[in-house]
């Protein structure tokens, strides 16, 4: 008989149709995603640009750019009232220490609802349709479709036919539980109901919108099953947050690769001094490049049944990703109560040091101190991360170079850490069109 | 037609900035200072330079004659280009990384670097680096970076000074002014220096002596006078409104820098003081209504109201104020001339870090007037105000940079 892992939690609700998904539906009259009404339908469609590099710039005075049309809509969305709550009057600070953790005091983002029992033994997953998934939402909560516009510059239609008549369209949703001003959802090909589980494709996708918006504040996440994710229909996260998140400032290990595994150059960090440990890829000749080494290891880990989140950063030239096993410890009892009691479900936007708290005597009295005790337990030991690492190299066709090479330069013993990667910029400059 | 990149929400890509002509490099300085500022400048000992930070790619405007002898680049040819240029391979990035968080939080910043000449010999210089904001209402002009040769005789291994000690600028009365310590931060910092190279933990670091430091010192307060004297900003008139917008706190250089680029015509009030005074008017704004800035600086919008003003239409605003909504009304506006115009108005609460409403945004459209709403609807296009505006109040403010410290 198999055993089975399982916590209690309350899914956190992303879409106003979530809640009801379960109970039988007369017929749609709805406007939903789904095949019967989304490919007749007209969306808003963002094209983006082939070449993140390459831009005319001639529109620049009146053009608008990503960022801004995301940020337009959302708040057109929160002016017809779709939000479950206003995220903008949940208190938040960056608690005072080196790295700046963003806590959040959200008392209302988690309804008093009973809590669901969510397997987190098992990373891949059949995709369920009689559960809820992004093909019933309504289409008043997609922001707009998101293609390769595959030209040099890229378009905003405010209503344009599904385009792709190949495959389904890649849809940009509100998640109406939002953790903060423009929190959205991207899924990819939506009508092909993708279980959460990263591909190369999807992957590059991601990657596309986080170098579109060229904004090192709007990053994207992405949950596994076992790691938080509520919802089995393949979908990444971002939001725009105008100061550092603290994993982006943590020092970090260059791992020296050797000659032949750098032809993509992509290179592969181990993240140091923080709470959970992490591998950074970064650069790449082409953002396919990064896509396919990052993803390669997300196939390995989700075939391997390891949950895992993902970053995605500075624009897409940084990706940081954490295996992790914090349910599977809560699965078996080794969180502490008093954990457990902050309701805190470590995912992305928490490991980066983005915590949402539900309590205010968590969130009055959070510290340093405090949100590295949290993530410490979600952070695999340092052995078992060893062994995850060599795994996902192997994986991503990367080699390590010889350890023996990098000892003779240096007499110390423990690595020196290399200084962290440019910070993104602290404070919002916003250029509006 | 939508972009991104440089003309997005966000700073200019880490890419070397196009070489840009000569004239609009020098109009940098000459448009906010008189033509006499250049030959007054080109008088100053030392190596120095201006760059603009709201230029694409932060570049350099201006290079002092003792530039050449200290670095071997011919002035002409760093004009242009980023600050960068002077850096190289084992040019630690620690320090690197200090600089430029100094730029980004406009605050003054003095480290020891090594830095590259023209022919790539390393030398070590003392980098003082200061910015240059306007007096009265705060924007940031341009930074200043002197470089000060550090001898070689004192090798102890020592970390590069950081941050300004008090007092290292004297506060200037006039136009142009040096502000110290400055808790926000801008977009500039990223293209200011380089980031691709990565510091090679070569030779300790060179610790500048203390009389290299005030050689620093006294050539950025030298560039400052030569800037003030010269200024065209003063003779500036104050109007009868001044007394009144007293009082109001003054906004973060950073979030004067956020809310100066947002395209639409919009104000914001101060939601907590008395009768809810302006602090904020966007250009856009300033072109509509024919007011200046510090006319209309402390003032309700009510003087936009006439006679031919729906007393219906600024009840319900008044309502929706008193229960925090938003809400979007059309009404007749009047200009300082008196000529009216039809106003799609979007009235909006906005809330800081602590969940309460701080500001109020009051987005005008004049309904008769051509504008690209870039396939939006206006009334979603004027929303675009709304969004920027509230991720740079909860940005800036969750890191305590909303405002101005008092003085």
């Amino acid at each position: 008989m198999e055993m089975k892992l399982t916590i209690r939690r309350v899914p956190t609700v992303v879409s106003n149709y979530q809640d009801d998904a379960d109970k039988p539906r007369p017929g749609c009259g709805r406007n939903c995603l789904g095949h019967c009404c989304l490919p007749v339908s007209k969306l808003p469609l963002y094209a983006f640009k082939a070449n993140p590099g390459k831009s005319s710039q001639e529109d620049a005075a009146s053009a608008m750019s990503f960022v801004n049309i995301l940020l337009t809509q959302w708040e057109d969305r929160m002016a017809r009232g779709l939000f479950r709550y206003d995220v903008t009057a949940c208190e938040t600070k960056v608690i005072p220490g080196n790295l700046g953790f963003v806590a959040q005091l959200n008392e209302g983002r988690h309804l008093k609802k009973r809590p669901t029992e969510f397997r987190v033994d098992r990373v891949l997953q059949p995709f369920d349709p009689a559960k809820f998934n992004f093909t019933k939402v309504g289409q008043e909560e997609v922001l707009f479709q998101f293609e390769n516009g595959a030209g040099d510059d890229s378009y905003f239609l405010n209503s344009a036919p599904i385009t792709a008549v190949d495959r389904a369209p890649n849809v940009v949703a509100i998640n109406v539980s939002p953790i903060e001003y423009g929190h959205v959802l991207l899924i990819p090909r939506v009508l092909d109901r993708l279980p959460q589980r990263i591909d190369p494709e999807s992957f590059l996708l991601a990657l596309q919108m986080a170098a579109e918006a060229a904004s090192p504040y709007f990053r994207l996440g992405y949950n596994s099953l076992g790691a938080f994710a509520t919802i089995n229909h393949l979908h990444f996260q971002a939001y725009y947050l105008s100061v550092p998140f603290p994993v982006e400032k943590a020092a970090t290990h260059h791992i020296p690769l050797s000659e032949d595994t750098m032809k993509s150059g992509v290179t592969v960090s181990k993240l140091i001094d923080y709470p959970v440990r992490g591998l950074v890829f970064e650069g790449g000749n082409t953002l396919n490049d990064l896509a396919n080494v990052v993803s390669s290891a997300c196939i390995w880990l989700q075939d391997n049944n390891a949950p895992y989140n993902v970053l995605i950063s500075d624009c897409g030239k940084r990706v940081f990703l954490f295996p992790q096993c914090y349910a599977e410890k809560q699965a078996l009892g080794e969180v502490s109560q008093e954990l457990l009691d902050t309701q805190v479900n470590p995912a992305v936007w928490e490991i980066s040091g983005h915590i949402v708290l539900k309590r205010r005597n968590d969130y009055e009295e959070a510290s340093e101190t405090s949100a590295w005790k949290l993530l410490a337990e979600v952070s695999l030991s340092e052995e078992r991360f060893e062994e995850v690492k060599a795994y996902i190299f192997t994986a991503a066709g990367l080699v390590q170079a010889d350890e023996e090479e990098e000892a003779s330069e240096g007499e110390e013993a423990t690595y020196a850490p290399v200084p962290a990667h440019p910070l993104p910029v602290s404070e919002g400059c916003l250029v509006l069109q | 037609m939508a972009t991104s990149g440089a003309a997005g929400l966000d700073p200019p890509e880490e890419r070397e900035p196009e070489r840009h002509g000569d004239d609009r490099v020098a109009s940098s300085l000459t448009a906010r200072y008189s033509d006499w500022v250049l030959e007054a400048l080109d008088e100053l000992p030392g190596s120095f330079l201006l760059t603009d930070p709201s230029m694409p790619g932060h570049p350099i405007v201006y290079a002092s004659r003792g530039l050449p002898s200290l670095t071997g680049y011919a002035r002409r040819e760093v004009l242009g280009r980023g600050a960068r240029l002077f850096q190289g391979a084992a040019t630690d990035r620690a320090a690197v990384v200090a600089v430029r968080e100094a730029v980004r939080a406009q605050r003054p910043h003095q480290a020891a670097l090594l830095n590259y000449r023209r022919d790539g010999s390393p030398h070590w210089v003392l980098l003082h680096l200061a910015p240059v904001f306007h007096a009265r209402d705060g924007t940031l002009l341009h930074f200043l970076a002197v470089q000060v040769p550090i001898a070689a005789n004192d090798k102890r291994r020592a970390p590069p000074c950081r941050g300004a000690p008090g007092g290292l600028l004297a506060a200037c009365r006039e136009e142009a002014r040096v502000e110290e310590d400055f808790p926000c931060a801008s977009h500039a910092g990223k293209v200011f220096v380089d980031m691709d190279k990565r510091g090679l933990e070569a030779e300790e670091p060179r610790v500048a002596s203390d009389s290299e430091k005030e050689e620093a010192i006294s050539t950025a307060n030298s560039i400052v006078s030569a800037l003030n004297r010269y200024s065209k900003l003063t003779g500036l008139m104050v109007s009868g409104k001044r007394p009144d917008s007293v009082g109001i706190p003054a906004l973060s250089s950073s979030f004067n820098f956020s809310l100066g680029r947002i395209k639409q015509s919009f104000v914001l009030t101060h939601s907590c003081l008395p009768d809810m005074p302006i602090v904020y008017a966007s250009d856009a704004f300033i072109l509509l209504t024919g007011y200046s800035r510090e006319e209309i600086l402390g003032c309700n919008c009510r003087v936009l109201n006439g006679p031919g003003t729906s007393l219906e239409a600024l009840e319900e605003i008044n309502q929706h104020i008193c229960s925090e909504q938003a809400c979007t009304v059309d009404l007749l506006c009047y200009r300082k001339d008196g000529s009216s115009f039809r106003d799609l108005l979007h009235v909006s609460p906005i809330r800081d870090a602590s969940g309460k409403v701080a500001f109020h945004i009051w987005v005008h459209l004049d309904v008769g007037a051509k504008h690209d709403f870039n396939g939006l609807t206006p009334e979603v296009w004027q929303l675009g105000a709304v969004g920027a505006v509230r991720v740079a109040v909860r940005g800036l403010s969750a890191s305590g940079s909303l405002l101005r410290p008092s003085q």
